[in-house]
């Protein structure tokens, strides 16, 4: 409890990303309806739903890799619109991890931190270096710099994946499912990074399954599904007193099995 | 016997040597000769092939054969074998063509900055290769005054470059502006623009569909109907302009096969970090798609290198065109064998010298990632 206390103060009054009445077809198919929703900085959010429900279509809205029809995204002030520029500055203020980690194969792990600040940022490569060795020792693997991802495990390709984001010094990050394609005994050091970033003040936005995370961390969870934010509470109301049917259902079948 | 019947303490084990005939040369025959019953039949039987043809062709070739002769009956005094005379005789118009003698130097000098221009490129290692890279660059000008003249060198008309420099020439040509241009086209035919898709996938299948003889005799002949009266346009020119669009329609398509091949994530993860376009190309997407092509870059290379002896039938006079010369000439007629092996093997060098370079790179560019 302590943690969510301290969790609280830490979240400001400034909106980071605001979301209004945004609408996305696939085609004929209405993927997202009508989403509403304003993320503070510092907040941490779980964003939770069955398959197919939008939850990754959702937040891969945010940074524009796929594109909304309808409605108004605002990231720090930007207005996402079809402007590159303003895409192009978005992108450099969010960074994301994918749940299949989408590591570089070619390039080292350490090129795979410096490569964004190097070529979006100009940094100089020396400094790029250390602050990605920074990085790397923040997610416990510097000694694996000059590795491949090829060559690392999954838990630790993945904590090379938050690495890289974090390079870019980024002020929003958001989590694809981060811990989906990983062996159980994998899950846990990576939610340990994802935990210490949150303590950080990152603002976070995470779908994920990991229900011991939502508690621990988030304040407050989303349940989507079939493209609409059905519920939306604090972690301890959410879990123990959910409102709707469909959310007390989903609970029921993720938790007890 | 004491050897195998010794005990150790746990932890205590020394590394012994493997047993006899699974190591070494010994145990390589073993296990690739004669390792299993159909082994054994196919290693007999191609012992017994190599028998019947291996003598005989050695016999032909070398021991048989006639080294110094000048003609064709002077051969057949000497040796039963090959006449080599033959390619001794005209080895330098086989190489040259009918450049100007007391210039070949220059073709010369042009194979060894040529030489020097490819180092950097091929081997990672060059020393200051960065800096050798702008005389990478700079060589296509520097060959091409050599070859041609100008700048206060003697002028050769861009005909008399014949031979093997002549295929050299075009090949090398096509193979260094193909790739740029296909890799270009392959890019352009994934692009989200429609315009841009639509041209790169008409002038693939324009080009990737019409036979390189038809491209060579429009470079020969109809050209000059299309062009304004009176423009001069080097034949050759055109004909590497010919060569180069059909090579690069095909290495497109073997580049568009490498893009596709790339995960969507990679593309996704180099958006998501603010990459541009041409960035996320170049760093990301293309290093990896270039590798996974690099057994059909190569071959369309091969292909193309082979291809330029097509030259021959718009009346340029090529390695082959000299050969079928050299047949012509009543002093050594009847000499066919002699002239396509000698031809066959100048073209099996460069060719296979190609295929053991793609191997190497393929073998350095392996990152551990392919489980």
């Amino acid at each position: 409890m302590s943690d969510a206390a301290a969790a609280q103060l830490s979240i400001s009054d400034e909106v980071a990303i605001q979301i209004i009445g945004m609408h996305k077809w696939y085609g004929e198919f209405h993927v997202l309806k009508d989403i509403n929703l304003t993320v503070n900085r510092g907040e941490r959010i779980v964003i939770c739903g069955p398959s197919g429900s939008g939850k990754s279509t959702m937040i891969r809205c945010i940074n524009r890799l796929e594109e909304h029809q309808k409605g108004k995204i605002v990231v720090d002030e930007i207005e996402l619109t079809n402007d590159l520029k303003n895409i192009a500055e978005i992108r450099r203020e969010v960074g994301m991890v994918f749940q299949h980690f989408n590591l570089f194969p070619h390039l080292t792990v350490l090129e795979n931190c410096t490569l964004a600040p190097i070529w979006v940022r100009k940094m100089p490569k020396a400094e790029a270096e250390e602050i990605g060795m920074q990085y790397l020792e923040k997610v416990k693997i510097p000694e694996q710099a000059g590795k491949y991802p090829g060559q690392l495990s999954g838990g630790q390709q993945q904590r090379v994946a938050i690495a890289r984001s974090l390079c870019m010094n980024p002020r929003i990050m958001l989590f694809d499912e981060p811990t989906s394609a990983l062996d159980p005994e994998m899950i846990s050091e990576v939610l340990d990074v994802m935990v210490s970033l949150a303590e950080s003040g990152m603002t976070m936005l995470c779908v994920t399954h990991e229900m011991g995370f939502a508690r621990k961390v988030a304040n407050r969870v989303i349940f989507m599904d079939g493209g609409e934010i059905i519920e939306e509470n604090e972690p301890e109301e959410f879990f123990n007193n959910p409102q709707s049917a469909r959310t007390q259902l989903f609970l029921s079948q993720i938790l007890h099995h | 016997m004491a050897e195998t019947t010794q005990t150790y303490e746990p932890g205590t084990h020394p590394d012994l040597p493997p047993p006899l005939a699974t190591t070494g040369a010994l145990g390589w025959i073993k296990k690739n000769l004669f390792g299993s019953p159909s082994s054994i039949a196919l290693t007999v039987i191609s012992v017994y092939l190599l028998y019947l043809i291996l003598p005989n062709a050695l016999n032909w070739a070398l021991f048989d054969a006639v080294f110094n002769a000048g003609s064709r009956a002077e051969c057949r005094e000497l040796g039963s074998g090959a006449c080599w005379g033959l390619a001794n005789v005209r080895f330098s118009q086989f190489i040259y063509g009918f450049y100007p003698e007391h210039l070949r130097w220059r073709v010369n000098l042009t194979a060894v900055l040529f030489f020097l221009a490819i180092l950097p490129i091929l081997w990672d290692r060059t020393p200051y290769r960065q800096q050798w890279f702008i005389y990478s660059a700079l060589f296509p000008i520097i060959g091409y005054f050599l070859l041609v003249g100008g700048l206060g060198l003697e002028p050769v008309e861009t005909t008399k470059i014949g031979g093997f420099t002549l295929n050299v020439v075009i090949g090398v040509t096509g193979i260094v502006a193909s790739l740029p241009l296909g890799i270009l086209l392959a890019l352009g035919r994934r692009s989200q623009m429609p315009i841009v898709r639509t041209l790169c996938v008409m002038f693939i299948e324009f080009i990737r569909g019409v036979p390189l003889i038809t491209l060579l005799f429009v470079a020969s002949t109809m050209l000059n109907y299309f062009l304004p009266p009176g423009t001069t346009f080097d034949l050759i020119l055109r004909v590497l302009i010919m060569v180069t669009i059909f090579s690069a329609a095909y290495i497109a398509e073997v580049v568009r096969g490498g893009l596709q091949a790339i995960p969507k994530g990679q593309y996704e993860a180099a958006d998501a970090m603010g990459l541009r376009y041409w960035q996320s190309m170049r760093l990301i997407v293309l290093p990896q798609a270039l590798k996974i092509s690099i057994p059909g870059i190569v071959n369309t290379f091969v292909g193309l290198f082979k291809d330029t002896t097509l030259v021959v039938i718009i009346g340029l006079v090529d390695v082959l065109g000299v050969g079928r010369a050299a047949l012509s000439d009543a002093k050594w007629q009847g000499l066919a064998w002699e002239v396509y092996v000698f031809i066959a093997i100048l073209f099996f060098i460069c060719c296979f010298s190609m295929a053991r370079y793609s191997l190497y790179l393929e073998n350095k560019l392996h990152t551990g990632h392919k489980r």
